[in-house]
């Protein structure tokens, strides 16, 4: 593409803790800051020494909102570097990401921190309008006796009943669809059956099983420590007891009665950060950084909420048009696993001519995506999905699979609540 | 009328006189008996001023950036011959603080910065007192610390502007409180932000509002039944911390206000709480000395220039992890090396419990976290200033790691070792600059013990000696420089007392009257707690240590060793000569009339010999050294002035 090369230099991640009910130990500027002050350790350069911080976060708390700056300021980068906050839903890490790249490209910054950060099991309560209406009526009561009735006209089940924030976040806003409906959609449309959701979710988890045994996810997950003198070393989501039998004791979770989505073949609700550092060529050369790989392009895209699982097929696509490559062209592929449902139906998207004709315009089917070559770690079934982190997640580490396998190119996309997909190509120098 | 040298007096177009103190030739304004002198000839001017010159109201506010007012001029007070001397500058003071309280008009303290002793006498003396919200605001009476009274019209009005058992508390232990916890307490009017200070000086004197009044419960407290009831409950509680003999100035402060309302010039002169007692009194010389002594360790910090920024500390076992604590609570950026996250966690658990304990605003509390960071690789090494190794005493652990330092460090880092028991110089013999590398000891619990031996090898370079008295002072401890000698100064002279401790044990005495012997001569804590504080394994590697490596086994006293045998090595392993249920000690109540005759003599007079050794070998510069390490190292009775001073005074 046009412009600087931009270079990712290195990268971190929090282990990915799962909700568990209750707010977990750490805030999402906690996240950010623990994995991002190891991240800065380890460099050559200064905190003081980036152009600006940019952090992707779906759901920052509202003492936090630009939680960019929140945390640049908290890893100590000192009062002059700019820091600020993209929300994509889903992909706001890798919006996170490619706002970098654009900086970078266009001159503006030579160094940058980027990533994406959510502490899911920390959404709020929220009240709902009627109770909203009774807090504008209490406060605005002048007299004794006037608040009196206000407060004499509360219905307890209405205190008693607030809206959970993070069901609000996952339901779509226009369509009015949860997400695990959309990816319904999708397993009807695909004809994708309970039994092949439950097995991709297996050997998610077996993979990720798999990868901590083999340490390739050392490096790139750094140690969270809380306050009570505990520490959190490692993505505590997956099951190593994973099996088909035991999956498919769990009830549909969206379409409750008739569906087969459920929770256990779904991604997981969870808190989590990833960082990447970007730079330009100048600032490798200043700083004498390593270059783990390079961005070389990024497509957006957009399509039916209602199938917005299929967000990769329609952001990819373009991608490797453009770039003249092949669906197996690529040494590795990382495609967010929002649902099992979801991931399959983007391959068998590729691989079904009428689709291919229909939503891509194309003459020809992509063909059928090598499986050997997706997710090859596991993905957001077994790890969880920190929202606005699994962005900034999978680019970091395609790159770090590219590198452990000698691989060259690879594609990282996710798809996006509201109708929308990202990918990323990347290269390894 | 601005003729004065430490005064200045500033007329607003409103009619406001602003009084800013700006002691000459000094960065903290503190009362000398000139500034005194020139304040009350201010004030009798100011109170008879007719027409123009009469102020609607009086501002008084400090010229310099480093505070309000610190109080008395304490080295003035040092040169004071005579109780009678000492007197008259009370008097002065009393006379020239009455009279400002009579002033014909309104009067505001503008409080931003230090405000102690005779500066808060100062603003109880005006109408309206303001505090600047900011983290330096302090007030506080710290005159019992030094063996005095607040007897400027503190005992006098702080009751009856907080009411007793506020005053009572802050008087008798010397405790500083915030402008916050000021507001809170009634002892300000305000406390406001620096933006809007003078805004609010100004409008307060214009809008005079009526001045502060304590309420209907606050003010039965200063009354009848319930004032003598508060005095005794205070004297309860002081009794538990410092006896009459050794500590009289609290119980003066106490029978003063009870008896006198707070006049320190009722009492005859001989009676025990009458000012010219206390200030007849060796106690008061002696506090006033260990101030003096804590001053001079102060200075050590003044030679370098050194500013550390990041601290790298290595071992994240109690000591390395306290001190990287403290460190980062200090405002540096601090990383912490361990082998691995199991070992970093429980020190980063027990950061965050002293961090909230410490800082109440939970932004503060947050930006010392952040500075805190576990650095399982090392990487932290690289960039730091300051690089503390504080692991387990292995010297071929300890070699290692400074031969890793010495490629990886900056070359103008301090490299410095916590070691307690292996010589400096036997460190450093691996390393390719055996120069560069000193001492830095600290001591358990780190956020209680304010001494830091610096340990001067044979070969250390002196002005990175002089950086790590810099630094030390930076994180608010006290340096004091040693030389590199088997248990450098402190454990030299604890160690043989906590051995004659433990022997008395041996011989069958009980432990709770062992300590209650070194409680009644003034110890802060028994030597048989102490020794279970410290660790009894601690313990037995000093005492190895101190006696030569060959030293017969049957030297360890013999309880010790069955303690050790048993795994109970004190307050970390749940017991030792005491038992630790909860992490809480109990302890036996010790009937002092069971302690036998000369028991006390006995366990100090191993102490002073060290102490005298020490000197004559050389560990430290001088006697008063010695005293100061004494004193702030192991707590020795602060009453008495230190080992050297109580040997000199015994003999005179």
């Amino acid at each position: 593409m046009n412009g600087q090369p931009v270079y990712v230099v290195d990268g971190a991640r929090t282990p990915f803790l799962k909700a568990r009910n209750q707010p977990g130990p750490f805030a999402a500027s906690d996240l950010a800051v623990a994995a991002g002050r190891a991240l800065l350790l380890r460099q050559n350069f200064a905190p003081d020494q980036l152009d600006e911080v940019i952090l992707g976060c779906a759901s920052p708390s509202p003492d936090e909102v630009n939680i960019g700056r929140v945390v640049a300021l908290r890893l100590g980068c000192g009062l002059k570097v700019p820091g600020w906050t993209v929300m994509r839903n889903c992909a706001s890490g890798m919006q996170a990401i490619d706002s970098a790249l654009v900086n970078i490209r266009e001159g503006r910054a030579q160094l940058v921190l980027a990533g994406g950060v959510d502490a899911l099991s920390r959404a709020p309560l929220l009240y709902n309008e009627k109770m909203v209406l009774w807090f504008a009526r209490f406060a605005t009561a002048k007299s004794i006796g006037a608040k009196a009735a206000a407060l004499l006209s509360l219905n307890p089940a209405q205190v008693l009943s607030p809206i959970i924030g993070i069901m609000r976040g996952l339901t779509d806003p226009v369509v009015g669809l949860m997400m695990g409906q959309t990816a319904e959609n999708l397993a009807f449309r695909f004809e994708i059956t309970r039994q092949e959701m439950d097995a991709f979710s297996v050997r998610s988890h077996q993979r990720v099983a798999a990868a901590q045994d083999a340490g390739n996810y050392t490096g790139e997950v750094v140690p969270l420590y809380d306050t009570k003198g505990e520490a959190f070393l490692a993505d505590d989501g997956v099951r190593r007891d994973s099996s088909i039998e035991n999956l498919a004791k769990l009830k549909p979770f969206f379409d409750r009665k008739f569906g087969n989505i459920t929770a256990g073949n779904s991604s997981q609700i969870t808190d989590g950060g990833a960082w990447l550092i970007l730079a330009s060529e100048q600032a490798v050369d200043k700083f004498g950084l390593p270059v783990l790989g390079r961005i070389v392009d990024t497509e957006w895209a957009g399509l039916d909420p209602a199938q917005m699982g299929l967000g990769p097929v329609h952001a990819s696509t373009p991608l490797l048009q453009r770039n003249g490559l092949a669906l197996n062209d690529l040494d590795a592929w990382e495609i967010n696993e929002a649902f099992a449902a979801q991931v399959i139906a983007c391959v068998r998207a590729w691989n079904d001519p009428a689709y291919c004709k229909e939503q891509l315009g194309l003459d020809a089917p992509l063909g059928e995506l090598d499986q050997s070559k997706l997710n090859l770690d596991g993905g957001a079934i077994a790890l969880g999905h920190p929202v606005g982190a699994s962005g900034a997640r999978i680019v970091l580490h395609l790159l770090n699979v590219l590198k452990r396998t000698g691989g060259k190119r690879g594609i990282a996309s996710i798809c996006i609540g509201g109708g929308q997909g990202g990918a990323m190509l990347v290269e390894r120098p | 009328m601005n003729s004065y040298r430490h005064w200045r007096i500033e007329r607003d177009g409103d009619g406001l006189h602003w009084l800013y103190f700006d002691k000459a030739g000094e960065s903290t304004n503190t009362f000398s008996t000139e500034a005194m002198t020139e304040l009350r000839s201010i004030v009798s001017k100011l109170a008879v001023a007719t027409g123009d010159q009469r102020p609607r109201g009086l501002v008084v506010l400090s010229a310099k950036d480093g505070g309000f007012i610190a109080g008395a001029d304490v080295r003035e007070f040092m040169t004071l011959t005579s109780p009678e001397e000492a007197v008259t500058l009370v008097k002065r003071g009393w006379d020239t603080f009455n009279e400002f309280a009579a002033l014909p008009f309104p009067t505001l303290a503008l409080i931003r910065g230090f405000c102690m002793g005779g500066g808060l006498e100062l603003a109880l003396a005006c109408t309206y007192r303001i505090a600047v919200d900011e983290p330096g605001t302090r007030l506080a009476l710290p005159e019992v610390m030094l063996g005095i009274v607040p007897g400027w019209g503190g005992m006098k009005r702080l009751p009856k502007t907080i009411g007793a058992p506020a005053a009572l508390d802050m008087m008798l232990t010397g405790r500083t409180v915030d402008a916050r916890r000021a507001k809170k307490l009634g002892l300000v009017d305000e406390a406001v932000p620096t933006r809007v200070m003078m805004n609010a000086a100004r409008i307060t004197l214009s809008n005079r509002p009526a001045p502060h009044q304590l309420g209907f419960v606050q003010g039965l407290t200063l009354w009848g039944p319930a004032r003598k009831f508060i005095a005794n409950q205070a004297r309860k509680q002081t009794e538990k911390k410092a006896r009459r003999v050794h500590y009289p100035a609290p119980y003066a402060i106490l029978d003063i206000w009870l008896e006198q309302d707070g006049n320190p010039f009722s009492f005859p002169a001989e009676h025990p709480s009458s000012l010219r007692s206390l200030l007849a009194s060796p106690t008061t010389r002696n506090l006033i000395r260990v101030f003096g002594l804590q001053e001079r360790l102060k200075a050590q910090g003044k030679e370098s220039t050194f500013a550390a920024r990041h601290v790298h500390v290595i071992g994240a076992g109690t000591m390395g992890g306290d001190i990287a604590a403290w460190c980062a609570l200090r405002g540096l950026k601090v990383t912490l090396q361990d082998q691995s996250a199991d070992k970093l966690a429980p020190a980063m658990g027990r950061a965050a419990k002293l961090f909230k304990e410490r800082l109440k605003d939970p932004r503060r509390l947050r930006d010392a976290s952040d500075l805190l960071i576990p650095d399982i690789a090392g990487d932290g090494a690289r960039h730091a200033d300051v690089i503390i190794e504080a692991v387990f005493e292995n010297l071929k652990v300890k070699e290692d790691i400074f031969a890793a330092l010495e490629a990886k460090a900056r070359p103008d880092a301090i490299l410095a070792t916590n070691t307690s028991s292996i010589p400096i110089e036997q460190i450093a013999s691996t390393m390719r600059d055996p120069a560069r590398l000193v001492g830095l000891h600290f001591f358990n619990p780190v956020p209680k013990m304010m001494l830091v031996e610096i340990v001067a090898g044979a070969n250390s370079r002196p002005d990175l000696l002089a950086a790590c008295a810099t630094f030390v002072r930076q994180i608010d401890k006290l340096p004091l420089p040693v030389k590199s000698a088997p248990g450098f100064l402190v454990n030299r002279i604890l160690a043989p007392y906590l051995m004659e401790a433990m022997r008395c044990v041996d011989e069958g005495i009980a432990p709770e009257i062992v300590d209650e012997a070194a409680l009644a001569f003034g110890m802060p804590m028994g030597p048989l707690e102490l020794a279970d504080t410290v660790g009894l394994d601690i313990c037995v590697a000093v005492g190895k240590m101190l006696a030569g490596s060959d030293a017969p086994e049957a030297a360890t006293p013999v309880r010790l060793q069955q303690l050790i045998a048993a795994g109970k090595l004190g307050c970390k392993s749940g017991a030792g000569f005491y038992t630790y249920p909860g992490g809480k000690i109990s302890k036996p109540r010790a009937d002092p009339a069971r302690v036998p005759a000369g028991l006390a003599d006995r366990l100090i007079a191993p102490m002073l010999a060290a102490a005298q050794r020490a000197l004559a070998e050389g560990i430290v510069a001088d006697a008063d050294l010695v005293d100061a390490g004494a004193i702030f190292g192991t707590g020795f009775a602060f009453y008495t002035g230190g080992p050297m001073h109580y040997l000199a005074s015994r003999t005179a």
